[in-house]
C-alpha cells in the first residue's frame, strides 16, 4: 500500500466539518435585551462554498451602546482591609440620606471599589461588601433599601493608576452616584 | 538544573532557506525549561507550506514542545509524507521520531494538510493523517497534526486544536478574545468600553459565560461563539460573577450578592431557578464544579483571610482544601479531579500553586514570577495556563504540572488577563 492510499484511508474527518454561519454583531441599541446581529461576512476568508471555518468568532461591539453617564461623584474612602465607614464621611451621609428621603423614587447606586492587589472576583467581593458598608449607613440615616443598590466594580476601575500606597488609598472606595 | 530558553522565528527562518516570508513570520515562540525525558522529534517544512499564510510545521513543532514531552531537532530536510525516510540519517542527528507533510490547496480554495509519522528507532511508519480545510483553519489543521502526533506517542489526547479566552485592555476599550491553545489566531468575541471579567467555557466549547459592566454592574451573560447571541444569565440586585458550568453543562454556579454578602448559587443553564449553595457571614465566590459535578470549590473568607473550601453542590458544610498561607484563590481543579491549580499570596507576591487534594503532599509553587492569576486545567489534565507579568508586561503563560517547561502565549502591549483554556472540540 503506498501512502496516499493510506491517506484515502484515514478518516478525512475535516470534509465534514459543519459549523453555523459567520456573522458579525454590532450592539446599536442599549435597551434591546437581545443585539441585533446582521451578517457581515467578517473573517470571509474562512467561510467557502465548500467549508465553514471551525475557528469562526463573531464578534460583539457595546463600544457604541453605552455612554456610561456619569454624574458627580461622592466619595468614601477606605483603609487598608476595613470595610468600616470612617466617622468623617457622616455628614456627607446624612446630606445623601435626607435626599433620599425626601424623594422616595430617587434612587442612588453605591460603587465598591477595591486597589490593584489580588484576584479580580475576590476583590469584587471586597468591594461589594464596602459598598454594602455605605448602603447600610444610608438605610440607617432613613434611606429605603429599595432606593439604594450596592454594587461592585472590585480592582477593575481604579480612580487613579499606580503602585503605590498612595494611588491604592485612593482606590478603596466607595462611590455614591445617581443614574 | 540548567536552564535554556528557545527563540526561534519561523521553521523557514531557522532553515535558513532564503524564501520570501508569508505573514506567518512573526510567529514566535518562547519556550523555556528543561524536561526529565523529551522525545527528540525532528519536523522539516511541509512542502508547498511556503504557499500558505502559516509555517504548519512551526506550529506542530511549538505545539509539542509545549506539552513538555518533546524537543524538536532542527533539520533543513526537503521531504513530505510520500517520502521514505533514511533512517540512519536521521538517527544520525539524534531524531527518535520524524513527521513529513504537504500543504496542497485545492480548486475550491481549500487546504489538504497531509502529515506522517515515523518512529526513527524502530525503522517504521507510526500513521498519517491528512485535514481537509477552509483557509481560515489552517492552523487548526496543524494543531490536530500536533494532536494526533502527541496522542500517538502518549496515549492521550492532545490539547493542541483547544482554544482559548482571555481579556485584554487597550485603553477604554476591552476585549474578550478567543485564540488557539497557542495564543495565536486570536479573535473577538465582545468588545466593550467597560470591564469584562470571569470568562468560562461550557462544556461543549460552543459558549461562554462572563461578567460584563457595561450596565454599570457585575451582570453574568452567556454568548454563543460562532453567532455572537448573547443572553443574561444573571442580573440581581447587587453584584453577579464568577460564573461556572457543571461538567453536563446544565446549570451554572455564580457568586450573587442579592442576599447581603457575596454567596455561591446554583441555577439552570438559562439563569432559572437560582438556588443558594453556601450560607455564611462571609464573602463565599469563585466556584468551580469537580468532575464529577457533585461538589463545588470555592473562595471564602469565612475564617479570616481567603481560603479554598468544597462543599456539596447540594448545600451543607464546608471542608477547607487550602492549609498553607493566610491568602488562597482562584481554584482549578485538574480533569480527573486529582490536582487543584490556585492562587497564593507569599510575602507581597501572588504565585501559582498546584497541590494534589486529600494527599497530604505540600503545595508547591510553580513559577519565579509574582503576579500570577487566573490558573485553569488543559482539558487534557497535563498543562496550567495563567496570566503573569514578565519584563514590565501582561502575559499568558502555559506550565507543565512540574513547573519545568513553560511557554509564553501572548504578549502585547495591551493588558491581557482572565485566560481561561476551553474544552476539547470546538
Amino acid at each position: 500500500m503506498n501512502a496516499l492510499q493510506k491517506f484515502a484511508g484515514l478518516a478525512l474527518v475535516a470534509s465534514l466539518f459543519v459549523t453555523g454561519c459567520a456573522s458579525d454583531v454590532k450592539l446599536e441599541d442599549k435597551a434591546a435585551p437581545v443585539e441585533t446581529r446582521s451578517p457581515v461576512g467578517g473573517a470571509g476568508s474562512g467561510a467557502t462554498a465548500n467549508g465553514t471555518s471551525q475557528s469562526q468568532v463573531a464578534s460583539v461591539d457595546l463600544s457604541k451602546s453605552n455612554t456610561a453617564a456619569v454624574t458627580q461623584a461622592r466619595v468614601v474612602y477606605f483603609d487598608l482591609d476595613s470595610y468600616v465607614v470612617k466617622d468623617e464621611y457622616r455628614p456627607l451621609l446624612e446630606a445623601q440620606a435626607k435626599q433620599l428621603a425626601a424623594d422616595r423614587n430617587k434612587k442612588l447606586s453605591v460603587e465598591g471599589h477595591t486597589d490593584e492587589r489580588g484576584g479580580s472576583e475576590y476583590n469584587l467581593a471586597l468591594g461589594q461588601k464596602r459598598a454594602q458598608a455605605v448602603a447600610k449607613v444610608l438605610t440607617v440615616l432613613g434611606a429605603n433599601d429599595s432606593q439604594v443598590e450596592a454594587v461592585s466594580f472590585g480592582k477593575e476601575r481604579p480612580a487613579v493608576q499606580g503602585s503605590d500606597e498612595a494611588a491604592w488609598a485612593k482606590n478603596r472606595r466607595a462611590e455614591l452616584n445617581v443614574h | 538544573m540548567h536552564n535554556m530558553t528557545m527563540n526561534r522565528r519561523t521553521f523557514a527562518a531557522a532553515s535558513g532557506l532564503a524564501l520570501a516570508l508569508p505573514a506567518h513570520a512573526q510567529f514566535r515562540v518562547e519556550i523555556s525549561g528543561v524536561g526529565a525525558t523529551q522525545l527528540p522529534i525532528a519536523i522539516p517544512r511541509f512542502r508547498d507550506e511556503e504557499k500558505t499564510p502559516q509555517g504548519v510545521a512551526a506550529i506542530i513543532r511549538a505545539d509539542l514542545e509545549r506539552s513538555g514531552v518533546f524537543r524538536g531537532v532542527d533539520t533543513v530536510a526537503l521531504m513530505d509524507e510520500t517520502t521514505v525516510p533514511q533512517m540512519p540519517e536521521w538517527r544520525q542527528k539524534s531524531a527518535d521520531l520524524l513527521v513529513g507533510g504537504s500543504v496542497m490547496r485545492l480548486a475550491d480554495g481549500r487546504f489538504d494538510v497531509r502529515a506522517k509519522l515515523w518512529d526513527v528507532v524502530k525503522g517504521r511508519e507510526l500513521g498519517g493523517q491528512s485535514l481537509v480545510v477552509p483557509p481560515a483553519d489552517l492552523r487548526l489543521a496543524a494543531h490536530r497534526v500536533a494532536d494526533f502526533i502527541y496522542e500517538k506517542i502518549t496515549g492521550e489526547k492532545g490539547v493542541f486544536s483547544t482554544r482559548i479566552a482571555y481579556v485584554t485592555r487597550s485603553g477604554k476599550t476591552y476585549a474578550l478574545r478567543i485564540a488557539d491553545a497557542d495564543g495565536e489566531g486570536g479573535q473577538v468575541a465582545l468588545n466593550s468600553p467597560e470591564p469584562i471579567i470571569s470568562p468560562a467555557w461550557a462544556p461543549s466549547g460552543h459558549e461562554l459565560a462572563y461578567v460584563s459592566f457595561e450596565r454599570q454592574k457585575a451582570v453574568v451573560y452567556a454568548q454563543d461563539i460562532s453567532s455572537g447571541k448573547r443572553r443574561e444569565i444573571a442580573n440581581f440586585r447587587g453584584s453577579n460573577s464568577a460564573p461556572a458550568w457543571s461538567p453536563d453543562g446544565q446549570s451554572l454556579a455564580a457568586t450573587l450578592s442579592r442576599d447581603g454578602l457575596a454567596q455561591i448559587y446554583v441555577m439552570g443553564r438559562n439563569g432559572e431557578n437560582p438556588r443558594r449553595v453556601t450560607n455564611s457571614q462571609a464573602i463565599d465566590t469563585e466556584p468551580v464544579f469537580s468532575p464529577d459535578g457533585h461538589s463545588l470549590f470555592f473562595v471564602s473568607d469565612r475564617g479570616g483571610g481567603p481560603q479554598i473550601y468544597r462543599t456539596a453542590v447540594s448545600g451543607g458544610n464546608a471542608e477547607r482544601v487550602s492549609f498553607t498561607g493566610n491568602y488562597n484563590i482562584s481554584p482549578s481543579i485538574s480533569p480527573d479531579g486529582r490536582y487543584m491549580a490556585y492562587i497564593s499570596r507569599q510575602g507581597g507576591a501572588f504565585k501559582l500553586y498546584l497541590t494534589e487534594l486529600g494527599a497530604g503532599a505540600s503545595p508547591r509553587a510553580l513559577t519565579e514570577s509574582s503576579d500570577d492569576e487566573s490558573p485553569s486545567f488543559s482539558p487534557n489534565g497535563r498543562l496550567i495556563m495563567y496570566a503573569t507579568r514578565s519584563q514590565g508586561r501582561d502575559v499568558l503563560m502555559t506550565t507543565t504540572l512540574d513547573g519545568k517547561i513553560k511557554a509564553k502565549l501572548v504578549s502585547t502591549a495591551a493588558d491581557v488577563r482572565e485566560p481561561m483554556w476551553g474544552p476539547f472540540g470546538r
